[in-house]
């Protein structure tokens, strides 16, 4: 049915800009698991100097990796190309490109326009039935061509599978050194393919739970900085950080409402946990939970009306939804084993879990009124699940065993599919997926 | 477009081909002197030196009001901590005999506050075992209240999983980290 919509809408659009509707156009239903990736094939960016050329090679490949990556493309190695473009705004010679089984064509130009502005083009083509896709020009500042390669990845994504990108993103992650017995911690922050990584703290105190808001310039976290661990509010950019509320306990678990204007969290009182909310606005707390349990790790739907919650209210650790305005909540988590740290899907449709159950930590995933619940992967310990901007990829946290343990990223897709590790300069733990940058 | 490149890379290897190798370089050896060797030392050792060794203390146990004092008076392992069952913050009658002696000890010396930190082993996500392991803070500090240390003197933090003792990941290290320390803080000597 949705497929049926998206063809419509691709037939209008193309109708609309004077193409004919193609009849076998290339279109990737990415919402089976198990399926064979589509053979890409991404020359060099051209241009017509050495700056461009240098820039245009370094776009490709970054778009390839992207790509790659997502495991729903195949990137064909560029040393299999039969046709050198010399002009992108020529039809490519089809025949050359079915002959290296490529579906798909990406022809890109730099251009050079001044010592602070380049110009990036790139026409997407479907090699089967011989047209172009798309054809999209981006401008900006030299040292800026890593997001604008992430940026042509996402709009390729987007045209050949109907859905929203991910690649121009960022995660903000817990650098971990040391042996377990005394590591040592502090917040990072890198782009989605691990380029760029930034230190935004010296590591002085245990910091946890980094996780952005909406707007991706400010995050949120928990830090031993005082005797009493508290939540901070962290601005990205500026540097300017501050310590949230006035809490006469320990507060943790900190989470953004979609909107960006309240937080949830909980707060420690006589050794019962509970979830406020705080509108960052007027500074104003409300409290949701009132049972005499454990009631941490609060996550909003995406449209903001209900927050999923980890409780122990019934005797085991399980997931809750409730009202955001609080009041009667209803246990979703009913497999066997132990349910924590929910984390709800951007799409609004599905609910990221850790299950644990005979001794092993698994990635899972449900619906959100906890229907059809599904392992995505399991290990000794696999936790903290965050999802990427389209809810299509989950990035967790894997420890190994033993005193030489170590924490390290892994991603793996919504089908289960796809498990790969996510590379970081040290250890790493508790990823947090930014939404895509504006 | 291939065939001109491929003109190209040969025309630059006939260039490089024609460049003329140079003549090598012979270089006369440096002159070098004969060693000579060096005379033996002639200055004798001085004589060893014999000290009395100093008489030892007997140890007359920790000082009074000291962290090790509090230790040493407060039995269990010695090392101010109390155990937990997997999942659980409730007290073992064991644990209530240590904290008992930790209150006794605390009421000797009242001006020494404490900070009761509670941890819990890695086989949990981080914010459960954080509330966890503050339930399991707070349970030793409502037994050591109950034992009429003041509450004030006392305040709980949460480490989780934050701060194992023990690295390894077997029965006998998770039963180690999961815990309640009683660590003293101001007015305690030494």
């Amino acid at each position: 049915m949705t497929r049926h919509i998206k063809l419509f809408i691709a037939s209008f659009l193309f109708l609309l800009s004077g193409f004919q509707p193609a009849i076998a156009q290339l279109n990737i239903d990415i919402t089976q698991g198990n399926l064979d990736p589509v053979p890409i094939a991404i020359p060099d960016f051209l241009s017509a100097d050495m700056q461009g050329r240098d820039i245009g090679a370094k776009i490709a490949e970054v778009v390839r990796a992207d790509l790659e990556r997502s495991g729903i493309f195949k990137s064909l190695s560029p040393s299999s190309f039969l046709e050198t473009q010399t002009n992108i705004d020529y039809k490519p010679t089809f025949a050359d490109w079915r002959v290296i089984k490529a579906e798909a064509l990406v022809s890109g130009r730099v251009v050079v326009e001044d010592p602070s502005r380049i110009r990036v083009e790139y026409r997407l083509w479907d090699i089967t039935a011989g047209e172009q896709l798309s054809g999209i020009r981006f401008g900006t500042a030299p040292n800026q061509w890593r997001r604008i390669a992430h940026k042509v990845s996402d709009s390729i994504y987007k045209k050949l599978t109907g859905e929203e990108g991910y690649f121009d993103s960022r995660i903000v992650f817990v650098d971990e050194q040391g042996p377990k017995t005394n590591r040592r911690k502090r917040l990072a922050i890198m782009d989605q393919d691990s380029a760029n990584t930034q230190y935004l703290q010296s590591g002085a105190d245990i910091v946890l739970t980094p996780r952005f808001s909406p707007n991706s310039q400010t995050i949120t976290y928990m830090s031993y900085e005082n005797i009493v661990p508290q939540v901070y509010v962290l601005d990205i950019e500026t540097g300017r950080r501050e310590l949230l509320g006035n809490f006469p306990g320990m507060t943790f678990s900190p989470r953004f409402s979609p909107d960006g204007k309240s937080m949830i969290l909980s707060l420690m009182k006589k050794g019962n946990s509970d979830l406020y909310l705080m509108d960052l606005t007027s500074r104003s707390t409300s409290r949701l939970t009132t049972s005499p349990s454990i009631d941490v790790s609060g996550s909003f739907s995406p449209e903001g009306q209900k927050i999923v919650f980890n409780s122990d209210r019934g005797g085991s650790p399980q997931l809750y939804v409730m009202s955001a305005r609080g009041g009667d909540a209803k246990r979703i988590s009913f497999g066997k084993g132990r349910y924590s740290a929910p984390v709800w899907s951007p799409r609004g449709d599905k609910i990221a879990f850790v299950r644990s159950k005979d001794g092993k930590f698994a990635i899972g995933v449900m619906n959100s009124d906890g229907s059809g619940e599904r392992i995505l992967t399991e290990s000794y310990l696999d936790e903290s699940p965050t999802w990427s901007p389209n809810g299509r990829v989950v990035i967790f946290s894997r420890e190994t065993r033993g005193a030489r343990g170590k924490s390290e990223l892994w991603s793996v897709d919504l089908t289960g599919q796809n498990l790969r590790k996510v590379l970081t300069p040290g250890g790493a733990s508790d990823p947090a997926w930014s939404p895509l940058l504006p | 477009m291939r065939v001109k490149l491929i003109l190209l890379v040969s025309a630059v290897s006939v260039l490089a081909a024609c460049k003329t190798t140079p003549e090598p370089v012979v270089q006369d050896p440096v002159a070098v002197n004969q060693p000579v060797p060096i005379p033996a030392p002639v200055e004798q050792a001085a004589p060893v030196q014999i000290v009395e060794a100093p008489t030892p203390i007997p140890y007359a146990g920790p000082i009074a009001g000291s962290l090790e004092d509090f230790l040493y008076n407060s039995g269990g392992n010695g090392d101010g901590r109390v155990f937990f069952a997997y999942n659980q913050y409730d007290l073992s009658n064991d644990s209530r005999d240590v904290l008992r002696r930790q209150a006794q000890w605390l009421q000797s010396y009242q001006n020494v506050t404490a900070v009761v930190e509670g941890n819990a082993d890695e086989r949990g996500t981080r914010e459960y075992n954080l509330a966890l392991a503050a339930r399991r803070a707070d349970s030793v500090k409502s037994f050591l209240v109950s034992q009429g240390v003041a509450p004030s003197r006392l305040t709980t933090v949460s480490y989780g999983k934050e701060r194992p003792i023990d690295g390894g990941s077997n029965e006998a290290s998770w039963a180690k980290n999961r815990n309640s320390l009683t660590n003293l803080m101001s007015g305690s000597i030494g």
